[in-house]
């Protein structure tokens, strides 16, 4: 590799990552306008089609009341896990190869969480309503119920989102400054606004650390409970194959692996498109992949412990529901989320497999793929197998189902778009504190960036 | 009394999903299945009574079919040799009520005469509350529904016409309890009487099968069938404390 960060100097880490932000080529308004007419046609018409029609646009029915659309939500919830929680665990483990990458990895978080809240949008019968499950005073003199799952669930998203955005803003502010001082017109306007007059000063930084690592433990229990609290929703109740106490490890661990692919192919975009090569290295994937190895064990090992619980109980409900999802309609969806999600992984094992970018590429998409079909059988196999068999039922999604669970990938791309044009998407203050020093000059004296 | 006595009381007190110790009235229904000869007259008097949509073909096929009250079909035996038993269900009543702790918008709740109640207008239709019914009699409205005149003559005026996107079920007939209340305030504050008041199926079952009475009161129809040796609720494991109970079709041995 040509790209050691040791052969960099200060000033090329502000030139690329300035230019990254500045300058902009034709390929990135065709990839932008792109991506927005998606959003538009495959997210936003069949949404409003579906808003003047009712929710039987969807292909929800009696038993299967809960769709497609509740299975995005968790899949977007999943995949915002990695990024601020992986970001804060590094950081607190002094782990130096987080800081070329954390900052988009943040920004999936982010966006994530806005497409899934939009998914919760999507979802409800009346989201013109949707302000009634927040508790605020109102001329009605209700509360929300308190008692509720799903309103433990608005709660917790909602500290989530705010939290994570605090985060990568003040993680952000060096860097916004660094901009700012080199750019000139309504840019440098705006990004002295959003510098908040950051002068670089000792106190400054030590603030700022000390700022950045509070908000950092603070997150990790924060990320940790928020998907607990989506599983409750289903965990709470008393229906065969969800009623699992297994399901709050279960959803976080399924969380942090689809998230930690998902940064993979953040990464490897950025790389590709951003000319990042010199900062996302080889060794990002393969910490990366040992990660995503791990995970799946542990993901493998859930998904035993819980096929086993059914299994043993003996109750007729849980053994119905249970071969259903092994031998049912949806079984071969089942038998590749198995293939996805917990043999393919198995190739990180090796460390040339790690460590080659298009391989991870491939391993990442097909465990996302994986892991979007574990959230849809969790609410579609559960649902159509209840106690009452004379209530037994069949949910198969619809055209306007599809295409907007096609057009949140298109809404997410839009945003991430957005995003790298307005955020330096590398941390420039901490590569650079990855650096040798300029003035102790001893270029041989590691490969790569410590770690 | 201690703190800890307090926390204890306040967890029991609270773990009643209506918070109610007791109710006013606390309504129940008997359904024999021993008489009950599955006709199905007390689905069409649940869909007059409560303007149920006509959901139409196309809906139907997708199974959006709207029944307050349906009659569950379970087939034993192999042909020539097979017997159908008919269970009429509709909503339970459950005292602990599973729809009605996961609602976020408390649009389902415990009302004081142990009825589990529906407000349309306050559902946001996140549909959590069919999915954690085991009973599987929540209906959600996929669509609006249009009743073509003259059939818009019909509809009856004390029942709300639901919109798309809320959640619907079997109410016990409120609007006939409410009424059978305000009657029995206006004769000068009695209770309402045993057998004064009865749901549109009730009424209907050609066969009285059903009961519907107060359970509260040790003498009505309803508490006198409730001892019945042959009683047993739909799902009693799960602990709802369901308010109807069947009994048992009694079957000739050999």
């Amino acid at each position: 590799m040509d790209g050691e960060l040791n052969q960099l100097k200060y000033t090329d880490i502000h030139n690329d990552v300035v230019r990254s932000i500045v300058e902009t080529g034709p390929n990135y308004y065709i990839a932008l306008i792109t991506a927005f007419a998606f959003t538009l046609i495959c997210f936003f018409f069949p949404w409003f089609y579906q808003l003047y029609y009712g929710i039987g646009a969807a292909g929800m029915n009696h038993p299967g009341v809960w769709g497609t659309y509740l299975a995005s939500f968790i899949f977007w919830i999943g995949l915002s896990h990695s990024g601020t929680l992986l970001s804060c665990v590094l950081h607190i483990t002094n782990s130096s190869w987080r800081k070329a990458m954390y900052r988009s990895a943040e920004a999936m978080t982010l966006f994530s969480l806005v497409v899934a809240a939009i998914m919760v949008m999507v979802h409800v019968g009346r989201p013109w309503f949707i302000h009634w499950a927040a508790p605020y005073p109102n001329q009605m003199e209700m509360w929300p119920n308190f008692r509720s799952p799903l309103l433990f669930d608005v709660m917790a998203i909602t500290t989530y989102l705010t939290g994570s955005t605090i985060f990568i803003y003040m993680g952000s502010i060096p860097d916004f400054a660094a901009v700012r001082d080199r750019t000139q017109g309504w840019r440098n306007t705006m990004y002295s606004l959003m510098s908040l007059g950051w002068r670089g000063t000792d106190t400054e930084w030590h603030r700022l650390h000390w700022a950045y690592t509070f908000l950092a433990v603070l997150i990790i229990p924060l990320a940790v409970s928020v998907h607990s609290i989506v599983s409750w929703d289903f965990a709470m109740s008393i229906v065969p194959a969800l009623h699992q106490t297994i399901f709050a490890p279960y959803f976080v661990v399924g969380a942090i692996y689809s998230g930690t692919a998902g940064i993979v192919t953040v990464m490897f975009v950025l790389r590709k498109f951003m000319d990042f090569g010199q900062y996302i290295t080889e060794l990002h994937f393969d910490n990366l992949g040992k990660l995503l190895l791990v995970l799946s064990l542990l993901w493998t090992y859930i998904n035993i412990v819980e096929v086993f619980t059914g299994f043993y109980s003996g109750a007729s409900g849980e053994i119905e529901a249970l071969n259903y999802r092994l031998f049912g309609f949806y079984a071969p969806l089942y038998w590749e989320m198995i293939a996805f999600c917990a043999i393919a992984p198995l190739l990180c094992a090796f460390k040339s497999f790690r460590t080659s970018f298009v391989p991870m590429l491939v391993l990442s998409i097909a465990i996302n793929i994986g892991m979007y079909t574990e959230r849809f059988l969790i609410v579609a196999t559960s649902l159509s197998r209840q106690y009452l068999p004379d209530a037994w039922g069949l949910y198969v999604p619809s055209a306007v189902e599809i295409s907007i669970l096609l057009g949140t990938f298109a809404l997410f791309t839009t945003l991430f778009l957005l995003f790298v044009k307005v955020f330096p998407s590398v941390s420039m203050y901490e590569v650079k504190e990855t650096m040798e020093s300029p003035k102790k000059s001893t270029p041989a004296a590691s490969e790569g960036s410590p770690a | 009394m201690s703190f800890l006595d307090r926390i204890t009381e306040g967890w029991r007190k609270n773990r009643k999903p209506g918070y109610y110790e007791e109710f006013d009235y606390h309504w129940a229904m008997t359904i024999d299945l021993d008489q009950c000869s599955g006709c199905g007259a007390c689905v069409t008097a649940c869909q007059a009574e409560n303007n149920l949509p006509i959901v139409g073909e196309d809906a139907f096929t997708k199974g959006r079919e709207i029944k307050w009250l349906r009659l569950e079909h379970y087939w034993e035996g192999e042909y020539p040799d097979v017997k159908l038993n008919v269970i009429p269900m509709m909503c339970q009543h459950c005292d602990s009520a599973p729809c009605e702790t996961v609602c976020p918008v408390s649009a389902t709740y415990h009302n004081q005469d142990g009825l589990n109640t529906q407000i349309y207008n306050r559902c946001i239709g996140t549909r959590s509350c069919a999915v954690y019914c085991p009973y599987e009699v929540r209906y959600f409205n996929y669509n609006d529904h249009a009743w073509e005149s003259p059939l818009d003559q019909q509809l009856n005026p004390d029942v709300s016409v639901r919109e798309k996107g809320v959640m619907e079920k079997c109410t016990f007939c409120i609007q006939r309890i409410r009424q059978a209340k305000d009657n029995a305030k206006d004769d000068g504050r009695r209770r309402v009487r045993d057998g004064e008041v009865q749901p549109a199926c009730v009424q209907t079952c050609p066969t009285k099968a059903m009961v519907f009475g107060d359970r509260n009161d040790p003498k009505s129809q309803v508490s006198q069938s409730l001892n019945d040796p042959r009683a047993y609720k739909v799902l009693d494991e799960l602990n709802t404390h369901s308010s109807v109970v069947y009994l048992k079709k009694v079957e000739a041995e050999g």
